[in-house]
């Protein structure tokens, strides 16, 4: 079997996953679905030699983020009667969010499709590896590197004030 | 990738395979005597001399038990449950390496499933995956007190996974590699990484408690609040692989442990052999220290109770967290010191 | 109050020192405690194998003595049933046929006697209210049965056989009625 091949068989079955996160009736099983696709997306960075991405892929959004929302979902309890009426307004609301992620995501494509030519992952084995990865990040994209990592603190502090207490005075 | 090298490896992971299932049957053995001991009793000593066929017994037993699902169980998940945990329990054994390498038939034969080069970061890849099996089975048992189990095994393990990773970070910075084979072989002789790091192997120990939801953080399981905790419904054969794949995690993170933080398969004096004999003192080196390991974390088991939720997640974020961060910024500055990047 | 067993520990609520914050060596202080356990010889007597040594005072199943002839001491006097807290005993008392002397020691015997061991409390009173030396708690376990009128005694397990004597010399020396 040709790495084509798998690349394909792969490719498929990621989207068929990430349709079943759409289309499966429970909110639980869409999640489940959800970290399937996460899998598979993994596999295919395994497939370009890119198991540091891969890996933390698994382990940041499979493992973390996603158990999240399954801890969230678990504790709603949803079922059909509690089911929110999809109004007209939401519906349109809807549809342009969801038509601007379509937009983007073709912009996305039509880059890749006209420089991402010169980056096939044969060419550069080691394109994906930590030490590459990591001499990207510290030089070429430094300060984007930190300004998201200042972006996190102030979402963490963000975080910290939501859930702290104010002080109760007990008499 | 040739023929003899599949055969090698197919054979290396059944072996394997084997070996865990077989640790983690005489585990429960083992347990159950400890506790008896450090309980002033006398333990299982009926099947066979001392008690030693107990684990047979009772896994016949869980395979002759009736396999029971709820009727309002979410089916599939309630049947994949079980399967994960057992999997991810499984699957770490890949990336250790069990001994120096051994020579058979001519072969020089690595002992190692997989030399990843990111292999530590595997292994907290399948941790964080090995959530997954409590929550689902816990959750498609349709039962309060398996969700309770469920939730409280997610969030635990969440918080847990950052003081682990942040404190396996000092290690990899100062072996400089991701592989667990590198980290090993930085450790040669007796220069073991517990000796620079004692504080993150502390906070590697107590995390590893929590993955592993061994008591004093066995919050998801409880029986004294939570009856059973996640498996509460389990019943037969499914509940065996809960169980089993607890031991097997638990050995399995024994085996990391002692990479990380104790040389792994390394030994004093061990450049006086060659060939195989290393390779078998290594391998007996290893299994020494494993089940040091197990002894020590069912030591602990036996002797703490458990902890309150509220003071678990205290812990986790207000101790381990802050600990394991100042512990790497001081060894990232020891470390860009003596590099002379300062 | 003046402690009787020095054992007393005054308990206070004062703020723990940052030392025993840490928990560390109380942890350790507790795992020393446990591992020191470890190491102890354990008291378990393995029952099949092993048995334990009874009290000379032990009172367990009873016995229907018969005497030095293979009579039977018994003589229904009823005064056992009497003297039972638990009301375990019953018994019909017979008159004695020509020919049966050498069953029955006196001219009236319990032609049946039974005691309830479900409700018998092995106080030993009914011992201590015989005065014909004729009932006597053993060091005997009454055993266990699926039925529960299998747990009523009759004559058939209270009397002993003749050629198999029960052993109450232990019980003889410790209680009070050493004359004859």
């Amino acid at each position: 079997m040709s790495l084509q091949m798998i690349s394909v068989i792969l490719g498929s079955l990621t989207i068929a996953s990430a349709l079943m996160v759409i289309l499966s009736k429970h909110p639980i099983r869409s999640v489940i679905y959800l970290v399937i696709t996460f899998f598979f997306i993994s596999a295919m960075y395994i497939l370009m030699n890119a198991q540091f991405l891969a890996i933390v892929n698994m382990i940041v959004y499979a493992g973390a983020i996603m158990v999240l929302f399954l801890f969230v979902l678990m504790l709603l309890n949803l079922n059909k009667e509690m089911e929110p009426e999809t109004t007209r307004m939401s519906l349109f609301s809807a549809i342009i969010a969801g038509g601007t992620l379509f937009l983007v995501m073709i912009t996305a494509l039509r880059d890749t499709f006209q420089y991402g030519k010169g980056y096939s992952a044969v060419k550069v084995p080691e394109a994906g590896l930590v030490e590459n990865l990591g001499n990207l990040l510290f030089s070429k994209y430094l300060v984007p590197f930190e300004i998201s990592s200042i972006l996190f603190i102030a979402a963490m502090v963000g975080a910290v004030l939501l859930a702290k207490r104010e002080k109760q005075v007990i008499d | 990738m040739d023929t003899a090298m599949l055969i090698e490896k197919s054979a290396l992971v059944l072996l394997l395979f084997l070996i865990s299932l077989g640790v983690a049957a005489y585990q429960t053995y083992f347990e159950r005597k400890l506790a008896a001991w450090i309980q002033d009793r006398v333990g299982p000593d009926r099947a066979g001399p001392f008690g030693i066929l107990q684990p047979i017994a009772d896994g016949t037993k869980m395979f002759l038990k009736e396999d029971f699902i709820p009727a309002k169980a979410d089916k599939w998940l309630f049947i994949i449950g079980p399967g994960i945990s057992m999997f991810t329990a499984l699957i770490t054994s890949a990336v250790v390496p069990w001994g120096t390498n051994i020579n058979l038939f001519g072969r020089d034969i690595s002992l190692q499933v997989a030399d990843f080069n990111i292999g530590i970061l595997f292994v907290f890849g399948v941790v964080s995956i090995g959530v997954y099996g409590i929550m689902i089975g816990g959750w498609a048992s349709n039962n309060k007190y398996s969700l309770y189990g469920a939730i409280r095994a997610s969030s635990q393990m969440i918080s847990y996974e950052l003081a682990m990773g942040i404190s396996a970070i000092t290690i990899v910075m100062l072996s400089g590699s991701l592989s667990l084979n590198d980290i090993v072989k930085s450790q040669h002789g007796m220069n073991w990484n517990i000796f620079y790091q004692p504080v993150a192997f502390f906070i590697f120990f107590i995390t590893s408690l929590a993955e592993l939801n061994r008591a004093p953080f066995d919050l998801p399981e409880c029986e004294s609040e939570l009856i059973g905790g996640y498996h509460t419904e389990y019943s037969s054969m499914k509940l065996g692989l809960y169980l089993f794949s607890e031991y097997t995690s638990m050995f399995v993170s024994s085996a990391i442990m002692a990479i990380l933080f104790f040389g792994g398969y390394n030994f004093p004096g061990m450049d006086a052999f060659s060939g195989n004999t290393l390779a078998i003192l290594s391998i007996a080196a290893f299994a020494l220290k494993i089940f040091l390991f197990i002894f020590v974390i069912m030591w602990i088991r036996w002797t703490i109770p458990r902890f309150r939720f509220d003071q678990l997640m205290h812990l986790g974020w207000k101790v381990l967290i802050p600990v394991a961060i100042v512990n790497m910024l001081i060894t990232g500055l020891v470390v860009a010191w003596n590099q002379g990047w300062m | 109050m003046e402690s009787l067993t020095n054992r007393k520990k005054v308990v206070s609520d004062k703020p723990m020192t940052l030392w025993e914050k840490i928990y560390i060596p109380a942890i350790v202080a507790g795992m020393v405690t446990t591992f020191k356990h470890m190491l102890r010889r354990r008291k378990t007597i393995k029952y099949p194998e092993e048995t334990r040594v009874f009290a000379p005072v032990y009172r367990g199943q009873h016995v229907l003595k018969r005497d030095e002839q293979g009579r039977e001491n018994c003589t229904a006097c009823g005064l056992c049933a009497v003297a039972c807290p638990a009301e375990a005993i019953t018994m019909t008392s017979a008159e004695r046929q020509k020919g049966e002397e050498h069953l029955y020691r006196e001219e009236k015997y319990a032609s049946s006697y039974e005691i309830n061991m479900l409700r018998c409390i092995f106080c030993g009173l009914c011992e201590e209210a015989c005065p014909k030396e004729a009932v006597f708690l053993t060091d005997r376990i009454v055993t266990t049965e699926f039925e529960r009128d299998e747990f009523i005694y009759g004559k058939d397990k209270l009397v002993e056989a003749i050629d198999d004597r029960i052993d109450i010399t232990k019980r003889q020396f410790t209680g009070k009625r050493t004359e004859k």
